[in-house]
């Protein structure tokens, strides 16, 4: 059926979802910022971003602020897109349950 | 699996738009209540200047400097409530009031409202107050729009409607007085409420 070919592989867990959640609505997002607000650890984190990195749904950008690195993520067109379509599967597929 | 797992990732999500760019949900009552003080700061001003043995406004003189102070009372009230409702809505929802989403959000907030706040001053004191109205509303509705990079979009309609009033009320300066009420007065009371039971109401 085509609704659960909408269903997006790379979205099938709770933090990648979470993460692009946090991006579709900011601007972009930093290392910290998403590891408070999803509430994971930081080898936990890294490895999700980087899924959606590999995916190409996120891009990273890497910097200094002071001595400190600081890393952000940004939702990239193609993730935003994907995201979109995820949630409309989702709301299809609880629609069509009832 | 199935219809409820997916139902509880779709709260999910929706909880944590909400919690990283909260922002923006500051607005409900204290948009209502900023439009509020609005209104009666112009009404007040608007009671003072045409019972004044004039009858309108001059630069010089005790009305001038009572209409400046309840300009100035009109957004420091807004400003006191907005920060009052924002912290205690926050810490209702268990959230940390300053972080970096809200730092940023007010400094792109203020840059451009400290600059046309400081711009309309200098002109002051030049006696060009023809337009001071119609900067104020533009000043304020690029400060919002410019905000509104840092949020979800609401407020970028807010400001763009301030600087459509602004640019109105440059052309017919005559009009000043009531493009300010319905901008600064009327639209955030609008404004207010429509984010009142788009967010604040559960």
């Amino acid at each position: 059926m085509s609704l659960i070919e909408n269903i997006n592989k790379v979205f099938d867990h709770r933090i990648r979802l979470g993460i692009m959640s946090i991006l579709m609505v900011n601007e972009y997002a930093d290392f910290n910022t998403l590891k408070e607000l999803l509430d994971v650890t930081d080898g936990n984190l890294a490895s999700h971003t980087k899924a959606l990195e590999q995916a190409e749904y996120i891009t990273v950008e890497k910097q200094f602020i002071g001595k400190k690195p600081n890393t952000r993520y940004i939702a990239t067109k193609l993730g935003q897109v994907a995201f979109q379509k995820h949630i409309d599967a989702l709301e299809q597929l609880i629609k069509n349950k009832d | 699996m199935e219809s409820k797992d997916y139902l509880k990732d779709l709260t999910e999500i929706k909880d944590l738009m909400n919690r990283s760019s909260r922002f923006i949900s500051l607005s409900g009552l204290s948009g209502i209540l900023a439009g509020v003080y609005a209104l009666i700061g112009a009404a007040m001003a608007y009671y003072i200047v045409t019972n004044s043995a004039r009858g309108y406004l001059i630069l010089d003189g005790i009305i001038f400097n009572i209409c400046v102070f309840i300009l100035f009372m009109i957004a420091f009230l807004s400003v006191v409530t907005a920060i009052f409702l924002t912290t205690r809505k926050a810490k209702k929802n268990n959230e940390k009031i300053w972080d970096k989403s809200s730092r940023r959000l007010l400094i792109n907030f203020l840059v451009p409202l400290i600059v046309g706040g400081t711009y309309i001053l200098i002109i002051l004191e030049q006696q060009k107050y023809g337009q001071s109205g119609a900067l104020m509303l533009i000043f304020y509705g690029l400060a919002l729009v410019n905000a509104s990079k840092y949020s979800i979009g609401d407020i970028r309609y807010l400001g763009y409607v301030e600087i459509l009033l602004g640019l109105i009320c440059a052309l017919f300066p005559g009009y000043g007085f009531w493009l300010w009420v319905l901008g600064f007065g009327v639209m955030h009371i609008i404004y207010g409420t429509l984010m009142y039971y788009k967010y604040d109401r559960k």
